[in-house]
């Protein structure tokens, strides 16, 4: 704060307004000691680091747009006639809810404007999460001492997708009804406590007469609740921990380069609330989502073709898509001791969704585990630096969108002329053989971009000057770099493998032989950074590839 | 440097680190010289950013008067057409964009080029020192201690049975959530009443079908008749009985010996609920008498009895035996024979009772 | 498409048409399981139609469909399919077919106005079957709302709730509806072309399947109240836009946000 003591005086006297109202409020409830710690606490800027502010400012509008449309959206499953002004729908038998949330699109005023708000945010919401945690694992963020807030945040994008899940069978139009049948299916082929759960979810047989309300309650109620809950458990350790930083010249472990919050982060951090919501008061003014007029009122019989979830159930539907029921002639759905085991639902619904969400969660004590790497890190990895890390995450990327796509399988048939079944064998065996060779490729990739690195930390930059040398020879010249530049590219560990440690009794025991086998797996293929050596030897020779070519087999890729 | 910091012993030297023992690694040169930018060193360049800043800020204003004109001077009234809903939504879309994105990025402007940006570096401090952490142990030590648990366990055992038995009022609580199933799903409305068949009749309309009217190659959608009359659980009814009528050559239906006399004429039904999670399963293909599921894809083949041909279900759809009244119309002679839609864990047991 | 409901609209048409009917006539209402109370009273056409159609018919169709549309290995046979099959098939540019594949793409129509009118004659010639609709069965005026229910129930599983088209098994297709005239929408109903199941005027009367045009009509010519439609595909043309475009865009003004100024 822009204030002085007065020389002679004792007691400390604000002199500008802005100090004056600080020093007010700080007498009457405190915190000048928290504006003292937050006021100029540095951030690091990269626009990487922005996704979680998109997902925070998503959850803001959502919360704004969601209580406006709360004034007018009624949860009744009661039967009524539409008298509403949209003609194609006119008299049709339907539920309150429903209409009323055809009267928020078309005589509300706004509220068709606000309903597309609110469904745009919602999916850039659970979009900017699983951006944000791609981020947060290509880069290490969650390496200690972050694991706990990598697992809210793991936390945060299961519960964006049951809030976005809950709000999409709301309006309870043709779309979203067919949707919470397909729930009903994949809960009614749980063991033992299936048809129970389904009976008690819908207050009876499907579709009931209470869904619609009760998932409202959850809807606007439960899961909000949790999910503030955890962004504040979140931020909170954001804090803590402050924010990691990329690695470069003057960044290591034990500092944080950035601006300070104020003003110049908050100014940044401030206005991208205001950018994120313009952007999606465009996509809700100008592009239609979720036209439930389109779709009718639910009703058990019809069906549209093209019905698919919101984007981030995709992939479990995707996964039921993909699952033969009939293998050669073995029914997939047994019948094992007079009762049903639909492995034909529960295998593809429960267990991809299982496996990203086990290994997501503990993801980061599995890599601690095989490097035993147990020091802080708020320098991050450049995805490159960290090829297997790297190769692990775009393998369970690539997983998913085999789902993900599968979930559209009709529509990729229709749209570029090939055959649905086609298109569903092929996933079927990308769904096998994706991420094995998105895992080689992208670990060959990493490679190669490593040795990009040392080339041009040691080369300098290829100008694209070429140049005849008096003897005839055409070279091209190669600018150097500045000693900035170039610590970005050989400022990084690159661990070897570790063998077996012998534990306290001296003996190493087979968990430990594992990991041993894991970390040689993790680290074998590696690039070392370049070293000032490798830099004289290079500049010395001027011919510099052979010195280079020699380097490298000395000390890299101890394969 | 090298804060790591968290007070642990020997934090290091468990990751070997390559090069870094034999061989010399770059020194940090620290963070680059601070770069003047135009705004710092010409002041006109200053004035210019200054006044960008304020025309983003004018739009925003331009945005907020577009919203609320649009909001007030185009009537959603009895005259209103869908073209003034788009425009009346486009206008708000679009003034709400300006007036949030000139706010926006207006002050990102005004940060980025005229507050100052001086990359700074500031020291991490340690989540916690080592004296609190030894501390911290020895307090949850002492409290442990001076609860006695260890000492008695005949306290800590009955209190975890306590406690791990106390939620289940919790769950019991929520027992009224709805009805039991019993042997709700295994029946639909399509049993005879009163020694009545039910007759086939359209959906939606409900009126009844005769044989006659089903010609070669047709497709009717079919719900039981009176169900429209139906007041309480409509629905849940109209979810389990609607079904798909289709004609085809008597000769390409390949029925079972048990089956012979459920098909009229080469007029079968077969139910329009997916034996995988239970949608509509309503695509016909008159030509190749398949039956596609719109949601994943299960295809059903009509001259194989509905078996599954490709796919995520497992099990044919149910066939409901169907003949033809004294006056000509469709009628169900029976209930479907199992229960329809997605399985569930006592299916099986409910197709023995069916056929009991 | 205008220009071929327009013409069909003229003065002589009406005459030649009622010609046809009169040839016709005895076989029309000869099969009773044919229910079609869509069979025009003013079909009609000239014997001079009948025979160049068939005259067409033997340089364009029959090396598929057989001398005297009889049918062969590589097309069915057209006795009894009716004018409005020829109609619709040969007006949507569907036959002649370019190639042979799981389903005959609409394409611009091989034959004018006139050459397919002769064409139906000739094969409403050959057998009784359902006839071109009339003009006020296929105005797009009936009740729009009671034709969406209809379509829903019956249409929308293949076609999508918003006539945006759909997937059929082994590279069939549902089309998508917008821009098809109401005859066409119409014929497609009474003959079921290709794999589309027939829709008798018992199952959806002939007021019915005009309130389905109608339906179809205003939905076409409203477009939708909240902006682009996107294709009208649902939730993956909408999780699509919202990675590519919504999130792409937000990345761009994180990067301007990052950036240093100079």
């Amino acid at each position: 704060m822009s204030a002085t003591t007065t020389p002679d005086a004792s007691v400390f006297v604000a002199e500008t307004k802005g100090g004056r109202i600080t020093d007010f409020v700080d007498q009457r409830v405190g915190g000048s000691g928290i504006l003292r710690e937050f006021g100029r606490k540095v951030f690091p800027d990269h626009w990487s680091f922005m996704f979680g502010e998109v997902a925070l400012y998503s959850f803001v509008i959502l919360l704004l747009s969601g209580t406006f449309l709360t004034f007018f959206f009624d949860p009744s499953m009661a039967e009524t006639r539409y008298a509403g002004s949209y003609l194609p729908l006119k008299n049709v038998e339907m539920s309150v809810a429903y209409s009323s949330s055809l009267d928020i699109s078309f005589d509300v005023r706004g509220g068709l404007f606000m309903r597309q708000v609110h469904h745009w945010a919602a999916l850039l919401f659970v979009a900017s999460v699983s951006v944000h945690m791609l981020r947060v694992f290509f880069t290490g963020a969650f390496r200690k001492p972050r694991e706990l807030n990598w697992v809210v945040g793991g936390v945060l994008l299961i519960l964006s997708m049951a809030a976005g899940f809950t709000g999409y069978s709301l309006p309870d139009d043709l779309l979203s009804g067919n949707g919470l049948r397909i729930i009903d299916g994949v809960i009614k082929s749980i063991p033992v406590v299936g048809t129970y759960i389904s009976f008690f979810l819908f207050g009876g047989e499907f579709p009931g007469t209470v869904i619609i309300s009760r998932l409202y309650m959850l809807h606007i109620l439960l899961v909000p609740a949790l999910i503030l809950l955890m962004i504040v458990m979140h931020l909170f350790m954001v804090v803590v921990h402050k924010h990691t930083q990329y690695p470069g010249p003057g960044r290591n472990d034990g500092n944080v380069v950035g601006y300070p919050l104020g003003p110049v982060y908050a100014a940044k951090a401030g206005g991208f609330f205001f950018i994120v919501f313009g952007v999606v008061a465009l996509m809700a003014g100008f592009f239609t989502i979720n036209p439930i007029w389109n779709y009718g009122p639910y009703d058990p019989s019809p069906v549209s073709a093209g019905t698919q979830p919101d984007w981030y159930i995709g992939f479990v539907d995707g996964a039921l898509r993909l699952m033969p029921g009939i293998i050669g002639n073995w029914q997939v759905e047994q019948v094992w001791f007079g009762h049903v085991f639909s492995f034909n639902v529960l295998l593809p619904a429960l267990v991809p969704a299982g496996i990203i969400f086990t290994v997501l969660f503990t993801y980061p004590w599995i890599e601690r585990w095989i490097t035993r790497d147990n020091r802080e890190h708020h320098v991050l990895d450049r995805p490159r630096n960290a090829p297997t890390r790297t190769a692990i995450g775009m393998a369970g990327f690539t997983w998913y969108c085999v789902m993900w796509a599968a979930a559209g399988s009709d529509l990729i048939a229709t749209h570029f002329h090939v055959a649905l079944n086609d298109v569903t064998y092929w996933l079927r065996a990308l769904f096998f053989i994706g991420p094995v060779i998105a895992f080689i490729v992208t670990k060959r990739v990493a490679l190669a971009l490593q040795r990009k690195d040392r080339e041009i930390a040691l080369h300098g930059r290829e100008t694209g000057r070429i140049v005849r040398l008096p003897h005839g020879e055409f070279i091209e010249v190669h600018a150097p770099l500045d000693e900035y530049k170039r610590y970005k590219l050989v400022g990084f560990e690159s661990p070897s493998p570790l063998p077996a440690v012998p534990n306290d009794h001296g003996v190493v025991d087979k968990k430990e032989k594992r990991r041993a086998k894991l970390s040689q797996w993790f680290f074998e293929d590696r690039v070392a950074p370049a070293t000032p050596a490798e830099l004289e030897a290079a500049h010395g020779h001027h011919g510099g590839h052979e010195a280079i070519e020699a380097a490298e087999s000395q000390k890299t890729l101890s394969r | 440097m090298g804060n790591h910091s968290d007070g642990s012993p020997n934090h290091s030297g468990t990751v070997a680190t390559a090069g870094q023992s034999e061989v010399a690694k770059f020194q940090d040169p620290g963070i680059p010289p601070h770069r003047l930018r135009l705004a710092d060193t010409d002041p006109r360049a200053a004035k210019r950013a200054e006044r960008q800043v304020a025309l983003l800020f004018g739009s925003s204003v331009v945005g907020t008067v577009i919203f609320l004109v649009a909001y007030f001077a185009i009537d959603l009234g009895a005259d209103s057409t869908i073209g003034t809903v788009r425009l009346q939504n486009a206008l708000l879309g679009l003034g709400t964009a300006f007036a949030m994105l000139g706010i926006g990025t207006g002050i990102v402007h005004w940060a980025k080029a005229l507050m100052p940006d001086h990359e700074v570096s500031e020291e991490r401090h340690a989540i916690r020192t080592e004296e609190d952490r030894q501390a911290a142990v020895r307090i949850v030590d002492d409290i442990v201690e001076e609860t006695g648990i260890k000492r008695r366990p005949l306290i800590r055992n009955t209190l975890l049975g306590a406690v791990a038995l106390a939620p289940l009022p919790a769950l019991a609580i929520f027992g009224d959530l709805g009805p039991r199933p019993d042997d709700k799903l295994a029946h639909t409305m399509w049993a005879p009443q009163d020694g009545k068949l039910k007759r086939l009749a359209r959906d939606p309309d409900g009126t009844p079908i005769k044989a006659a009217d089903v010609t070669i190659g047709s497709a009717f959608h079919v719900i039981p008749e009176g169900l429209n009359e139906m007041h309480e659980g409509k629905l849940d009814e109209k979810a389990k009985s609607v079904v798909l009528l289709m004609r085809l050559n008597p000769e390409e239906l390949n029925p079972s010996p048990e089956r012979a006399d459920w098909a009229y004429n080469g007029i079968v039904a077969y139910s329009k609920i997916c034996t995988h999670v239970g949608c509509p399963v309503a695509l016909y293909e008159q030509q190749t008498h398949h039956l596609l599921c719109p949601c994943h894809q299960s295809t059903f083949d009509l001259t194989q009895q509905c078996k599954v041909i490709f796919g995520p279900a497992s099990r044919p759809l149910p066939q409901l035996p169907i003949a033809v009244d004294s006056e000509g119309y469709l009628v169900a002679t029976s209930d479907f024979h199992e229960p329809v839609g997605p399985s569930y864990w006592e299916r099986e047991e409910h197709v023995r009772n069916n056929n009991a | 498409m205008k220009a071929l409901s327009q013409k069909r609209r003229h003065p002589m048409a009406a005459i030649a048409l009622l010609l046809m009917g009169l040839l016709v006539t005895g076989g029309l209402y000869a099969v009773a399981t044919t229910v079609n109370q869509a069979k025009a009273d003013t079909t009609s056409v000239s014997a001079s139609d009948v025979e160049e159609g068939g005259k067409l018919f033997a340089a364009n169709c029959a090396t598929c469909h057989g001398m005297g549309a009889s049918g062969s290995q590589a097309g069915p046979s057209l006795v009894g399919v009716g004018a409005a099959a020829v109609d619709f098939q040969v007006g949507t540019g569907r036959m002649p077919m370019q190639m042979n594949g799981p389903q005959a793409y609409q394409k611009p129509a091989q034959f004018n106005e006139e050459q397919t009118r002769k064409l139906a004659a000739y094969v409403a010639s050959l057998g009784p079957g359902p006839a071109i609709p009339e003009e006020n069965l296929v105005d797009g005026k009936g009740d729009a709302s009671a034709g969406g229910e209809l379509f829903r129930v019956n249409c929308a599983m293949c076609h999508n709730a918003a006539a945006a088209g759909g997937a059929l098994t082994r590279g069939k297709f549902a089309p998508a509806l917008a821009g098809v005239s109401g005859e066409h929408i119409y014929e497609a109903m009474v003959t079921g072309p290709q794999n589309m199941p027939v829709f008798n005027d018992s199952n959806i009367s002939p007021e019915g399947k005009r309130d389905i045009i109608s339906f179809l009509k205003t939905i076409e010519a409203n477009g939708s109240p909240g902006g682009a439609d996107l294709g009208a595909l649902g939730p993956v043309s909408e999780g699509l836009f919202v990675w590519i475009a919504g999130l792409g865009v937000i990345i761009a003004f994180t990067i301007w946000l990052t950036s240093r100024t100079s």
